[in-house]
């Protein structure tokens, strides 16, 4: 069975952002301004409303490995929780096919109690794989953390080199065809370093759609066939990489 | 034009059986959670089950002695009702946070919404299993023999979960938006706890308050349904139409509410 190939595209979407505080967050304060005529509380929630996200309008299709670039603050997060499906846009359209994993935070999902075992398996599950499917890659996982014996002692005992490891291989293990990266990941010694770089070409090549954000120049240019220069919500250049390169870093 | 009702209600069921045809997730999430408390203490999950346990055992001395009833009575019936109303309760106090506790994920991984629900709907049910152990026992120390009406308690089984399940995805979208409203619900589930029969019992009532205290509570139909079979009592028509008729209006309610709000639930974490 082969499934469909993978797309992604956005019509005018705009993202919206509440920012709620305490008090936006309770009821409390809702009713009381509601009964009172807003009278107390005046500026009852004080919740400010950010424009994450305006208008933006995009195709990505199979192949295309996409780099964003920006500022802090530009909405390149709010851009990749759009386009891994997470925020539904507030105005626009947003429609998403294939499977896709977000590796923002690779630490996600893992508990300090469990194993090294069963924490591979409680992370495969939470990137959408199921657990027939880890097993099979198991070993094989287990085998790339170059953990050993340590596999079967809680996460929490491990030092935080090794912590990284398994991170990295279990999020690395997966085969989604739509791969979103905030930042490159990058872990380990310089021994593991090598593997894990080749281990991270493997899986940037395997997947149909590749969206990387990144403030790195020779990533992009190494990974991307175009890149989009995200500032202030707005798509200001999108264009072949050396381009917006240029005109990003150079600006 | 597409009604909206219709069109939340799709939006939810979709939801609801992406997350349900993905079990794999919920059991694996769910059954985590029951080993890290193992692995926290060897006695595990049973640490809830002594608690209640000894809950049982005081109740019944002091209930026993005060309103003199025989013990072989009040004790198998304070167990259920005990047992069941952990049950019921811990499901709508953490269903409250059933999305606020798992923001992080939500806000990195794209996974159907009720999964959340679930997990917490199957931890549970594992720790129910834990607590159904002191029944057994319980009942052949007082030789109380289970009538063939007992088998009743499966489909009652089967309703609480389908009205705790309703009950638990409303107010996990509300609290999500509203955090207060989870000291709110978790207050109203305490004192529900004392104007449900369940340590003190039904009979007690004089007739004219019995009726506004148990039939216009929901809860009292829905401890009812499970623990009479296992008492060997007839079923009740009244608690059971209750109960069908809440599963049914609460889930339209629910999915309607959820359907309409879901694109909205990352945004409020």
């Amino acid at each position: 069975m082969n499934t469909p190939a993978a797309f992604i595209e956005l019509t005018g979407a705009s993202v919206d952002f509440p920012v709620y505080n305490a008090a936006s967050h309770s009821l409390k304060n809702r009713v009381l301004s509601a009964i009172t005529g807003g009278k107390i509380d005046r500026q009852h929630d004080g919740a400010v409303v950010i424009k994450g996200l305006q208008n933006i309008t995009l195709k990505i299709g199979p192949g295309e490995r996409l780099g964003l670039v920006g500022h802090n603050g530009a909405g390149k997060t709010t851009l990749l929780r759009v386009l891994s499906g997470i925020y539904h846009p507030t105005q626009g359209q947003a429609r998403i096919a294939g499977d896709c994993v977000s590796l923002i935070n690779i630490g996600l999902g893992i508990d300090p109690e469990a194993t090294g075992r069963e924490n591979i398996l409680l992370r495969g599950v939470m990137m959408g794989m199921r657990p027939a499917a880890i097993n099979a890659r198991m070993e094989e996982i287990i085998d790339f953390t170059g953990l050993g014996n340590f596999i079967d002692m809680p996460f929490r005992t491990y030092s935080s080199g090794m912590q990284m490891r398994l991170a990295f291989a279990v999020s690395t293990g997966i085969r989604p065809q739509i791969l979103v990266l905030d930042e490159w990941l990058s872990v380990g010694d310089e021994e593991f370093k090598e593997r894990a770089e080749r281990r991270m070409r493997e899986l940037v090549s395997a997947s149909e759609i590749l969206i990387l954000a990144s403030h790195s120049r020779e990533l992009l240019l190494a990974n991307c066939t175009r890149l989009i220069w995200l500032d202030h919500g707005q798509v200001r250049m999108d264009g072949n990489p050396a381009d917006v390169v240029m005109a990003y870093f150079g600006h | 034009m597409t009604n909206p009702f219709l069109t939340h209600i799709a939006v939810a069921w979709g939801d609801v059986r992406t997350a349900l045809q993905h079990h794999h997730i919920i059991t694996t999430l769910g059954w985590q959670d029951v080993a890290t408390r193992y692995r926290r203490s060897r006695v595990g999950a049973f640490w809830l089950t002594i608690n209640i346990l000894v809950m049982i055992a005081t109740l019944g001395l002091v209930f026993g002695t005060l309103f003199r009833q025989p013990i072989e009575e009040i004790l198998p019936y304070l167990a259920i009702g005990l047992i069941v109303w952990g049950f019921l309760s811990t499901l709508i106090n953490e269903g409250c946070t059933s999305f606020i506790a798992a923001q992080d994920t939500i806000l990195q991984v794209r996974m159907p919404l009720f999964t959340y629900v679930m997990r917490v709907l199957w931890r549970n049910t594992i720790i129910l299993g834990h607590n159904l152990l002191i029944l057994p026992p319980l009942f052949l120390l007082f030789t109380k023999p289970l009538t063939p009406l007992a088998l009743w308690v499966l489909p009652g089984f089967m309703l609480l979960i389908l009205n705790a399940a309703w009950i638990m995805l409303a107010l996990a979208v509300a609290c999500a938006r509203f955090r207060d409203l989870t000291q709110i619900a978790q207050n109203g589930v305490q004192v529900m706890f004392y104007v449900t029969p369940i340590i003190w019992s039904a009979a007690l009532l004089p007739a004219h308050v019995g009726t506004a205290l148990l039939d216009f509570n929901p809860f009292y139909h829905l401890i009812n349904i499970v623990r009479a079979p296992l008492l060997g009592v007839a079923p009740s028509t009244l608690s059971w139409s209750v109960a069908a008729l809440m599963a049914l209006i609460g889930w339209v309610v629910a999915l309607v509410f959820f359907g309409r709000y879901r694109k909205r639930i990352p945004y409020w974490l």
